[in-house]
């Protein structure tokens, strides 16, 4: 059974932010909300690095504990998914995720936060699939078009992996091999708690 | 008296099974990916929508062909 994962590359990734723009422009996603962003470390220091953050679908999801009205839920693909028509906009998930996945939009002076917006791995959400309520709550649903996510597949350098754990752990450890170097795979051991197999000893995750 | 009292005891226990559920009852069930959306001019060929077979192996050769760059130029 595939189980959906995403792997960012922080030795490809060159901050283009090809892939923000491609979840804004897929899902059509509203101003001041951004379900993916690049996140660069020790900026304008040689050496810097740059990787890409959404919503990592953890296997043990602390959003999913969190919630007070059990709005969410995880598909049989690994998938976190949300339910808008649930979702009561109190922030326990935004404050609970390690990633700062969970984003509400700005929808008044005061904040009011309105109905929490997420990376949903391209698998929209628990209306019909491809239909257009599910298109305006939470975007195209590309997993049920035999689709990855558009981000991955925007991404210029292939910095960002999406699919099937077993393949994108197989692609960047491939790679890791190849070029000897740079096996520190940002976020894995949160969001999925185990390391790759191209993760050596002593590097932060 | 006592069957006043009888019958008022009994409505006034037998009240609470009226009461209907308050809980929010979570998230609605969704449709699983493989059953496809029903647009196919949308869906990507080499497929069949509701083979979860035919499904995960188009997934993972996709990611192969479109992700896996070591396959293609080396």
């Amino acid at each position: 059974m595939a189980r959906m994962k995403f792997v960012c590359d922080a030795e490809r990734c060159i901050e283009c932010n090809g892939c923000v723009t491609a979840c804004k422009n897929e899902h059509e996603v509203p101003w001041g909300v951004n379900r993916r962003r690049v996140v660069t470390l020790n900026d304008g220091v040689p050496g810097e690095k740059s990787i890409s953050v959404a919503c990592m679908h953890c296997s043990d999801a602390p959003c999913m504990a969190v919630c007070p009205v059990n709005c969410f839920y995880r598909t049989d693909e690994g998938v976190v998914l949300h339910d808008k028509d649930v979702c009561i906009g109190c922030g326990y998930c935004s404050y609970a995720c390690p990633f700062g996945a969970p984003q509400f939009p700005s929808a008044g002076t005061f904040g009011v936060r309105g109905k929490m917006d997420k990376c949903t791995f391209c698998a929209g959400g628990p209306e019909a699939n491809g239909s257009q309520a599910e298109f305006e709550k939470y975007g195209r649903n590309r997993l049920a078009e035999g689709k990855l996510p558009a981000c991955a597949e925007m991404c210029s350098t292939k910095a960002l992996l999406a699919g099937d754990g077993d393949v994108v752990a197989d692609i960047f450890r491939n790679r890791v091999l190849k070029r000897g170097k740079g096996a520190e795979v940002w976020g894995w051991g949160t969001a999925y708690g185990t390391k790759p197999a191209a993760q050596g000893e002593g590097v932060k995750s | 008296m006592k069957a006043l009292f009888l019958v008022l005891s009994a409505a006034f226990l037998l009240a609470a099974c009226g009461e209907k559920p308050q809980g929010l009852g979570g998230a609605k069930h969704d449709a699983a990916p493989h059953a496809g959306t029903g647009v196919g001019a949308f869906t990507a060929p080499d497929w069949k929508p509701g083979d979860k077979t035919s499904w995960e192996q188009k997934l993972k050769t996709r990611a192969q062909y479109g992700q896996n760059d070591y396959s293609r130029a080396n």
